[in-house]
């Protein structure tokens, strides 16, 4: 029996590992075997404190491991497969199922983060790895004087046309809007870079092309009659995220796009189950506020357990 | 680098290069090719899922890692625009491929879907 059982190895679940391994709580961190923290595919982080040159995700995560396992968690890489109640020695515990394990925890923190959100279109899933990426540090480098969209107007969406810059010959950002949404720096550098253009007020309609892509469709938003076919080798979607939070229906709640309901201690719906980071509702993800969310979190989840063992230091309180 | 000796049944995935591809996709009947490279993410985290299948289906599946970035002309000839990348080899002939990370058992039906 774990005091607290964290699921997912991005910035907050890291961080939560942090403090709940410092206050000696048992802790075990269960990390996805097959899908890496979204931030492990971005190329430089320049938003996160204590780096003034930047870092890139997967180093700055690879130290942040590092960091928790100095304070003694206990790491495994499987999949969580399923939440249930059960209870032991009179108070209730989690029963957290993998393809192969199960584990108990008198606890659990959810940091399971979110995925790149599909676009939906045609072509989309036939070119997936045949032009089609979600990964501009994974499949960047085959790009190399090649023509390129990136759909989408985020800070994601910005920044990644810029790192592809580095391979294609030119660079074009479709986005449905007449702006983007990209932070203000992200938004200079992608104006002042000769390789990027804009489709302005334009979404994606089709991916056609024969073995690999070789063109796509948009249509204008504010005029659907108009639609024109571009030539490109890849198209590059980054037009939001959904979060992975589909194992915890019906456990905790969630808002309508499935981000988990978390108050300012990071409590769900469910008694002794703590959420943060990216796949809970709130106003934005960043790797910093991952990091707090974690934070408190793990300290949310040591008051509550020390409670359950009436161990608090607060005395004797209800949990 | 000395001549990469292919053993009938390795129980790890093998390293193969520009260079030795063909002669493995020759001598093994069924080859699952890990296409990766070190600026991959994903891809490292596909590794030690396949040295995992390598170990349970020896003599079944031969699997084989080449990284494109020292490799890039395998990359180009099987047309790899996406990493993790596998491409399935049976008798000789490539006869699919499996593109991004997935979990194990996922990975295995994926596979054995190609085995027939």
């Amino acid at each position: 029996m774990y005091d607290v059982v964290i699921i997912g190895g991005g910035p907050a679940g890291l961080t939560a590992g942090i403090y709940a391994a410092r206050s000696n709580m048992k802790t075990l961190l269960i990390r996805s075997a097959y899908k890496p923290s979204l931030i492990t595919t971005t190329d430089l982080i320049e938003n996160y404190p204590g780096f003034p040159d930047g870092i890139g995700g997967f180093e700055l995560i690879e130290r942040f491991t590092q960091q928790a396992l100095k304070f003694g968690l206990a790491l495994v890489d499987d999949d969580i497969l399923a939440v249930a109640k059960t209870s032991t020695e009179g108070h209730d515990a989690w029963e957290v199922s993998t393809a192969g394990s199960v584990y108990q925890a008198l606890s659990l923190i959810i940091s399971t983060g979110t995925e790149y959100a599909h676009l939906n279109v045609p072509g989309e899933v036939e070119f997936t790895g045949r032009g089609v990426s979600y990964c501009a540090t994974c499949d960047g480098p085959f790009y190399r004087d090649c023509r390129l969209i990136v759909v989408g107007g985020g800070d994601t969406a910005v920044q990644e046309a810029l790192y592809l810059t580095n391979f294609a010959s030119s660079v074009i950002i479709v986005h449905r809007r007449d702006r983007l949404r990209a932070t203000a720096v992200l938004q200079d550098r992608a104006f002042a870079n000769a390789k990027i253009s804009f489709e302005w007020n334009a979404v994606l309609e089709d991916i056609t092309g024969d073995s690999v892509v070789k063109a796509v469709r948009l249509k204008d938003v504010k005029d659907p009659g108009k639609a024109k076919t571009l030539p490109v080798d890849g198209v590059f979607i980054f037009t939001g995220t959904i979060p992975n939070t589909e194992m915890f229906n019906g456990v905790v709640d969630m808002d309508a796009q499935g981000y988990i309901k978390v108050n300012a201690h990071m409590n769900t719906s469910a008694k002794g189950i703590f959420a943060g980071g990216d796949c809970t509702n709130k106003l934005l993800r960043q790797v910093v506020t991952a990091c707090g969310d974690g934070a408190t979190a793990a300290f949310a989840a040591y008051e509550y357990v020390s409670v359950l063992k009436g161990t608090s230091y607060d005395g004797v309180k209800t949990p | 680098m000395p001549e990469e000796k292919f053993v009938d049944n390795p129980d790890t995935a093998i390293t193969l290069t520009d260079q030795n591809i063909n002669e493995a996709v020759a001598k093994y009947p069924f080859i699952v090719v890990d296409c990766w490279a070190e600026w991959c993410g994903p891809c490292k985290m596909l590794g030690p899922i396949l040295e995992n299948l390598a170990k349970k289906h020896v003599g079944q599946i031969v699997f084989g890692k080449l990284d494109v970035d020292k490799n890039p002309d395998t990359a180009k000839k099987y047309g790899v625009r996406s990493i993790p990348n596998l491409l399935v080899f049976k008798n000789g002939e490539k006869v699919g491929d499996i593109v991004g990370a997935l979990p194990e058992a996922k990975l295995l039906e994926r596979i054995n879907a190609l085995k027939g």
